[in-house]
C-alpha cells in the first residue's frame, strides 16, 4: 500500500473508524479509550499533514474511491461518475485548521470533561465531526459534500446538546438542528436540480458543463443560502450564539472550525463551480452579507452580559470579515487582480487566524466557567488574581481578534481593509468600526471577569487545559510576528487555488 | 396491552425481523438495502415496546449500542478491504466466493450471490441502523414517564 497515494482517503477513514470504535474501547476501560483516541488523533494528524505537504509541494492530489487505481477518476468510457477526492492548497489548509482545532480540543477535553457527564460520547462525536470536516475539505464531488455536511451537522448538534441536564443546552441544539437541516435541504435541492439538468455530480465536471441558465442561478442561490446558514452569516446566525454559548468549550472550537470548513465549501462553489460565470453581482451580495454580519454581530456583542454569548457574537462577526475579504476578491478579481487577490488572501488568512484567536477565547471562557462556576459578567470579577495564565490567554486572544498589532488578527484584517478600500472606502470604514466595537466589548469583558478586587475563590485550571490554550496562544503570536512568511508559503497558494487554480483543478480531476 | 395485541405482536415480531433481514440481504438487487431493512427490523423493537411495555426492552439498550458501534466499524473495515487497489474497491466481486459469483450480462431476475462487498456493507449498515433506531426506541421507553402498561 502506497501511503502517500492513499493519504487523502485515509485521513477521512481513520477518524471515522476511530470514532465508531471509541465507545467499544471505552467498554474495556478508560485508559484503553484514551490510548485509542491518542493513536487515532496522531495517525489522522500525520495523514492530514502528509496530504498538506504533498499538495503544497506537488500540486493537487486526486483520489478515486473504488477504482482500480487511485488516479483513475474517469469510469471506463471516459465519463466522470466516480466518487472523487480532490485536495488543492485551500482544501489542505482548511483540513489543517480542522486538525488543529481537533487536536487542541482533545488535549483540552482530557481534564475539562467529567467522566460521569458522558465524556466518551463527546469524544466520539468530536472524532466524527473531525472526520466530517476533513471529508468536506477533501471531497471533489457535490453529493459527498452534502453527505459530509450532514455528518458534521449531526455530530455538531450532538456536541451542542451535550449538557442534557441543563435546559438551554438541548434548546440550543434543537435550534441549531433546525437551521442546519433547512440549510442541508437547500443544498440537497440545489444538487438535485443540477443533477436533473446535467446528470452529473462531479464538481469539476459540473464546472465545465454549467452554462448560466435560470436553473443554475436558482441553484447558486440555494447553495449560497444553505451554506450561509451553516456558516452563521447574519440573517441566519441565530443558532451560533446559542450553540457557542451552550456547547462545552472543547466542542465550541470544533464548531468554529466547522464554520470555517463550511465557508470553504461556499468558496469552492463560488469560485470553482461557478467561477466560469463570474458575476460581480454575486460578489457584491457576498460583500453585503459580510458587512452586515460583522456590523450586526459586533453591535449585538456590546449588550451581552454572558461571557460565552459575548465571545460567540465576536465569533459571528469574524465570519463577516472572511465573507467581506472573499466577496471583494470575487467582485474585483477580474478587473483588478492585484487588489482582488489581496482581499482574497486576507479573507483566507483570516480563517486561520480566527480559528486560533477565537478558539483561544472560547477555551479561556471554558476555563473560567469551570474554575469559577459561572459565566455571568455581573457575578464574575477579580479572577486575574488567581487565574493568571487564563487571564493572559484571554487578553491575548481578545487583542488578536480586535486586530491589534503585532498579533495575527491585525495582519489579516489589514489585508481585508486594504482590499475592500478599493471597492468602496465605506466598506473598510465599517469593517474598522466593527473592530473598534469588538475591542471595546472585549476590554469590558476582560475588565469584568479578570480585573478588580478578588470576589471569589476559583479552582485552579488543570495544566492540560493551560497547555492547549498555550499552543493556540503561541500560534497567535507567531502568525502575528511573521505574517509575510505565512502569507507567502501557506495562504497565497490557497488563494491562487481559488482563482488561477480553477483550470488546474479541473484538469487534475479529468487527467487532461 | 390486551392479550390480542400481545398475541399479534408475538406473531409479528419474527415476521418484521425476517422481512427486515430480507430487505437488507437483497439490497444489491431490489429497492431497499441496509438502512431500509434496518428500519423495518427496528420496528419490531417498537412493537415489543408497545405490546409488552418498558420492562420487555429496557435490557436491550447496551446490546443495541454495541451493535451500532460494530456496524460502523464493520463498514469502514469493509472499505479498508480494498485498500490494495483503492479504498472501497470491491475485492470480492467476481472472486467466486461469498457473494462473488460473476454477474450474468443482460436482463435477469437478479442473483443473490453477486455484488462482492456491497451486500456485506448492506449488512453493516443494517446492523448499525437496527442498533441505532432500536437504542432510540429503548431510550424513549426509559425516559417516557414510566407509563408501563
Amino acid at each position: 500500500m502506497n501511503l502517500a497515494l492513499h493519504a487523502p482517503i485515509l485521513a477521512i477513514a481513520v477518524p471515522l473508524l476511530g470514532g465508531f470504535a471509541l465507545p467499544l474501547w471505552a467498554k474495556f476501560g478508560r485508559p484503553l479509550r484514551d490510548l485509542w483516541l491518542l493513536l487515532v488523533s496522531a495517525a489522522t494528524a500525520s495523514l492530514v499533514g502528509l496530504v498538506a505537504f504533498q499538495v503544497y509541494t506537488g500540486g493537487i492530489q486526486v483520489y478515486t474511491l473504488g477504482a482500480a487505481w487511485p488516479t483513475d477518476t474517469l469510469a471506463p468510457g471516459g465519463f466522470p461518475i466516480r466518487i472523487v477526492l480532490a485536495v488543492d492548497a485551500l482544501g489542505a489548509l482548511v483540513g489543517l485548521i480542522a486538525t488543529l482545532a481537533a487536536l487542541v480540543g482533545f488535549a483540552y477535553a482530557a481534564r475539562y470533561l467529567a467522566e460521569e457527564e458522558g465524556k466518551t460520547l463527546a469524544l466520539t462525536l468530536g472524532t466524527l465531526l473531525w472526520a466530517g470536516m476533513l471529508g468536506m475539505a477533501f471531497t471533489g464531488d457535490l453529493f459527498n459534500l452534502f453527505v459530509f455536511f450532514e455528518v458534521t451537522s449531526i455530530a455538531a448538534c450532538g456536541l451542542i446538546g451535550y449538557r442534557t441536564w441543563t435546559s438551554r443546552g438541548p434548546e440550543a441544539a434543537f435550534k441549531t438542528m433546525v437551521l442546519y437541516t433547512v440549510g442541508g435541504l437547500f443544498v440537497l435541492l440545489a444538487i438535485a436540480l443540477l443533477y436533473g439538468e446535467y446528470g452529473a455530480l462531479n464538481l469539476a465536471h459540473l464546472a465545465r458543463l454549467l452554462r448560466g441558465s435560470t436553473v443554475d442561478r436558482v441553484t447558486l442561490a440555494l447553495l449560497l443560502g444553505g451554506l450561509l446558514m451553516k456558516v452563521g452569516a447574519v440573517p441566519v446566525h441565530m443558532w451560533a450564539p446559542d450553540a457557542y454559548g451552550e456547547a462545552p468549550a472543547q466542542g465550541v472550537i470544533l464548531l468554529v472550525a466547522n464554520t470555517q470548513v463550511s465557508l470553504y465549501a461556499l468558496f469552492r462553489i463560488l469560485f470553482t463551480l461557478y467561477g466560469g460565470l463570474a458575476d460581480p453581482g454575486i460578489g457584491w451580495l457576498v460583500v453585503a452579507m459580510g458587512t452586515l454580519t460583522l456590523l450586526v454581530a459586533s453591535l449585538m456583542a456590546v449588550v451581552q452580559m454572558d461571557l460565552g454569548r459575548l465571545i460567540a457574537f465576536g465569533a459571528v462577526s469574524q465570519i463577516g470579515y472572511m465573507l467581506l475579504g472573499v466577496g471583494v476578491g470575487l467582485t474585483v478579481l477580474a478587473s483588478r487582480p492585484a487588489y482582488g487577490l489581496l482581499a482574497l488572501q486576507g479573507g483566507i488568512f483570516h480563517m486561520l487566524n480566527d480559528a486560533l484567536a477565537i478558539g483561544l477565547l472560547f477555551l479561556a471562557v471554558g476555563a473560567v466557567e469551570k474554575a469559577a462556576g459561572g459565566r455571568n459578567l455581573g457575578a464574575l470579577g477579580g479572577l486575574g488574581h488567581d487565574l493568571k495564565w487564563t487571564a493572559a490567554f484571554f487578553f491575548l486572544g481578545a487583542l488578536a481578534l480586535a486586530g491589534i498589532p503585532p498579533l495575527n488578527g491585525f495582519a489579516s484584517k489589514l489585508m481585508i481593509y486594504q482590499g475592500s478600500f478599493l471597492l468602496s472606502p465605506i466598506l473598510s470604514a465599517l469593517a474598522i468600526l466593527a473592530s473598534i466595537l469588538l475591542l471595546a466589548v472585549f476590554v469590558r469583558a476582560f475588565q469584568g471577569a479578570f480585573l478588580g478586587p478578588r470576589m471569589l475563590q476559583p479552582e485552579p485550571v488543570p495544566s492540560s487545559m493551560l497547555l492547549a490554550m498555550g499552543a493556540l496562544a503561541l500560534g497567535v503570536l507567531v502568525l502575528g510576528l511573521f505574517p509575510d512568511l505565512v502569507v507567502r508559503h501557506v495562504v497565497a497558494p490557497a488563494a491562487d487555488a481559488l482563482w488561477t487554480g480553477r483550470e488546474v483543478y479541473l484538469r487534475a480531476v479529468f487527467g487532461r | 396491552m390486551s392479550v390480542v395485541v400481545r398475541t399479534i405482536a408475538r406473531i409479528l415480531v419474527p415476521v418484521a425481523l425476517l422481512f427486515g433481514g430480507y430487505v437488507i440481504l437483497h439490497g444489491h438487487l431490489t429497492p431497499g438495502g441496509g438502512f431500509q431493512g434496518g428500519a423495518v427490523a427496528a420496528s419490531a423493537v417498537a412493537l415489543l415496546l408497545v405490546a409488552f411495555g418498558t420492562s420487555a426492552v429496557k435490557g436491550l439498550k447496551s446490546p443495541f449500542a454495541v451493535l451500532e458501534d460494530l456496524g460502523g466499524v464493520a463498514f469502514v473495515v469493509l472499505g479498508f478491504l480494498g485498500i490494495g487497489y483503492t479504498f472501497f474497491f470491491n475485492v470480492l466481486a467476481g472472486s467466486g466466493g461469498l457473494f462473488g459469483a460473476p454477474v450474468a450480462p443482460g436482463p435477469n431476475p437478479g442473483f443473490l450471490n453477486t455484488g462482492g462487498t456491497l451486500p456485506l456493507m448492506n449488512w453493516a449498515v443494517g446492523f448499525k441502523v437496527i442498533g441505532g433506531l432500536g437504542a432510540v426506541v429503548v431510550l424513549f421507553a426509559l425516559f417516557g414517564g414510566g407509563d408501563d402498561r
